[in-house]
């Protein structure tokens, strides 16, 4: 009853503004993301952080009254661009926040780059997209897909590690986060296993794991993969015996189903529930108080996304028709508001220029929760920027 | 010992597909229906079973729970819409199921949300066995004696009781069963029915080692299918051993494929092919066994 009454109240809010649209000139946002699907619990994240920023606005981004149009784009890139064309074309939307995953991504790059509509991804950045194909009005919000894979590589190799079993998804961002990784990580890899994307048993490569010689293991299962993978990884025996490392594996989003199985597991993120400073706890306070649940990263970045558009609109004065002006604005605003993250700003290619932590998974009463491990890069900035044109 | 962990490995896959594939066969079988939405019961299993056993603390009473849940949304599910379609083409049939897939996967999320449940596995299956060094999950362990004893209970169920001497005649004359007074509206309710509550038990079973959230039911409708096009449509037996085939084929070829393509050729090409090769690897093996016998391995008798 309780979630009917939430999307209920969602639901009005998001009516109420369109209502009010009409009455002037405003701002028109375009929301996308996989709000359907095996990664609908994904898409709800982008929504409900998107949303809670702007309540907390009070329903404004930079004095300016906001029209916010969901479309969903099922991880499909065909479904994605159809949704992308809709938002350029008719909606005729200020800016695009979501995006979707890097398959969307990279489907759209160019679309998006000759529409000069600002757009701004929460859940990745594909490595073309930092580099050769940058855009002036394209800008990821999150990290560039390897970032926290670079971090992660850092880590083990300051902690001493030899060798290193590497598991990841057979698809870009799976190839990315491990190349990242071994950009930083120069020690001997035990094996480099691929499997299939939204694979949902593992027993054949556990087995294959379990019997390798290793010192470590490393892997990179977002989302409902992660939850299945590490449940069967748990129930072999393996966490706890040998230090399991990862990305974006275990967090909120997927912590819920996991629960215990997940103690001890390292995950390498650019933010976590737990991380300390002020804008963040009246985040997490606030949206654990509305949703019931705790926000995972999509949830973070998306309100991260609402809060640099806040500071952007009051940039250009609420007037958004020139388009490079606002796009300029967006990176400049890069640096002035407040992240969750806490330091952030826009590197030359519109990549973020952050810090990258590893996070801890741990038990504090009946919570599940990241603690803060180490913060292996700070300040850190891609290794595609020198490929963007860009200034 | 590597050999013999993924032998188990594939037979638990194996026993958890033929629980899928027992009801999609006879239902496929005996009334020449072809249900897309069996994947949907399985994911309705799954949930049943995680929110049960979350609230009474026990896992057996959510097995229990998926079952009766199952058996219920079943017949229901027969009653009030499959029953109109027995008479109408395949083409409508995959339609109208297809519709339901869309239904139920709206539904779990209406109901559960769109958060995966967590399940955790009953304390006294928590664990591993030492297997030649091999730590070995006891809960798998557990899913092979629990799949064997379904596989026994259906072939006593339909080689030793009058119900299952109905299903066999069903599958050989539906018509002429009908004629000679058996209420076959009747046979054909309780035999969905049952095919959703193994579909249910397949989900429960699952739900501690998978992530249960809407669409679950999709990846695993396929290679049910595979099963029962290479066991031979209608033929439980068939599926018992074609599932038992396609759970290890699958599984050594994703264990040993890579390792092989090691060897012959650069790592990196391995890296990418192996995965992809041996994803494809049932989908070859039905291949094959369709161009060979077409009307499956192990096909009922007509």
């Amino acid at each position: 009853m309780n979630k009917l009454a939430n999307m209920n109240s969602v639901l009005c809010s998001i009516a109420l503004a369109a209502l009010s649209a009409h009455a002037q000139a405003d701002v028109k946002i375009g929301l996308s993301g996989p709000f359907s699907g095996p990664m609908a619990a994904d898409g709800q994240e982008y929504i409900d952080g998107f949303s809670l920023a702007l309540e907390q606005l009070g329903g404004k981004l930079g004095g300016q009254d906001v029209t916010v149009t969901q479309g969903d784009d099922m991880m499909k890139p065909e479904i994605g661009s159809q949704v992308m064309r809709k938002f350029i074309e008719r909606d005729r939307v200020d800016a695009i926040v979501g995006l979707g995953y890097s398959n969307i991504i990279m489907a759209n790059l160019r679309r998006l780059k000759d529409s000069g509509v600002v757009s701004i991804a929460v859940a990745g950045g594909p490595s073309p997209m930092a580099g050769a194909q940058c855009a002036p009005n394209v800008f990821s919000i999150a990290y560039p897909n390897d970032g926290s894979g670079e971090a992660i590589g850092k880590l083990m190799q300051d902690k001493g590690y030899k060798n290193v079993y590497l598991m990841a998804p057979n698809y870009q961002a799976g190839k990315d986060m491990i190349n990242g990784f071994k950009r930083w990580y120069k020690n001997a890899v035990a094996a480099e296993v691929y499997t299939q994307i939204n694979q949902t048993d593992y027993s054949a490569e556990i087995t294959q794991l379990q019997l390798a010689k290793k010192d470590a293991i490393f892997v990179f299962y977002p989302g409902s993969m992660g939850v299945n993978f590490i449940k069967q990884l748990k129930q072999a025996g393996v966490i706890g015996a040998v230090p399991v490392y990862s990305t974006f594996t275990v967090d909120g989003t997927n912590l819920p189903a996991l629960r215990n199985a997940a103690l001890g597991v390292v995950s390498g993120n650019t933010w976590n529930p737990s991380l300390q400073n002020p804008q963040n706890e009246k985040f997490v306070r606030a949206f654990e108080a509305k949703y019931k649940r705790t926000p995972g990263t999509y949830a973070a970045n998306a309100y991260d996304a609402a809060m640099l558009l806040d500071v952007a609109v009051r940039k250009v004065k609420g007037d958004t028709s020139n388009k490079a002006a606002f796009a300029a604005a967006v990176k400049a605003a890069g640096a002035e508001f407040k992240s969750v993250r806490g330091r952030f700003s826009f590197n030359s290619n519109n990549m973020p220029i952050q810090d990258y932590h590893a996070f801890e998974m741990v038990q504090e009463g009946s919570h599940f929760t990241g603690r803060l491990l180490a913060t292996p890069l700070s300040n850190h900035k891609d290794a595609y920027v020198s490929a963007c044109p860009l200034k | 010992m590597l050999l013999l962990a993924q032998l188990l490995n594939g037979l638990q896959y194996g026993l958890l597909l033929f629980l899928l594939a027992a009801g999609l066969t006879l239902v496929f079988g005996i009334m020449s229906f072809v249900n897309l939405a069996h994947g949907s019961l399985y994911m309705m299993g799954a949930y049943i079973a995680a929110s049960v056993a979350n609230s009474t603390g026990n896992f057996l009473v959510g097995i229990a729970a998926a079952l009766a849940g199952c058996l219920a949304i079943g017949m229901l599910l027969e009653r009030v819409a499959i029953s109109r379609l027995y008479d109408k083409d395949h083409l409508s049939h995959v339609l109208a199921t297809f519709g339901m897939i869309m239904f139920f996967n709206e539904l779990a999320s209406m109901v559960w949300g769109k958060q995966p449940l967590f399940v955790a596995i009953p304390a006294l299956l928590d664990g591993t066995v030492d297997l030649f060094g091999l730590q070995y999950p006891l809960y798998r362990f557990a899913v092979i004696v629990a799949g064997l004893a379904v596989a026994a209970g259906c072939y006593l169920m339909i080689h030793k009781t009058r119900l299952g001497m109905l299903i066999r005649a069903g599958a050989n004359n539906t018509a002429m069963v009908g004629a000679l007074g058996i209420n076959i509206k009747l046979l054909n309710a309780m035999l969905f029915g049952i095919g959703a509550a193994l579909a249910g038990l397949s989900g429960a079973v699952a739900a501690p080692i998978l992530s249960v959230q809407a669409g679950m039911g999709e990846p695993v409708l396929i290679v049910t299918f595979v099963v029962i096009v290479i066991g031979g449509i209608g033929s439980v037996k068939g599926a018992f051993y074609s599932a038992l085939i396609v759970g290890v084929v699958d599984t050594m070829g994703r264990a040993f494929l890579p390792l092989a393509l090691n060897a012959v050729i650069s790592r990196e090409l391995a890296d990418a092919a192996g995965p992809a090769l041996a994803s494809l690897l049932i989908y070859l093996l039905m291949a094959a066994v369709l161009a060979w016998r077409p009307q499956g391995l192990f096909v009922a008798k007509r």
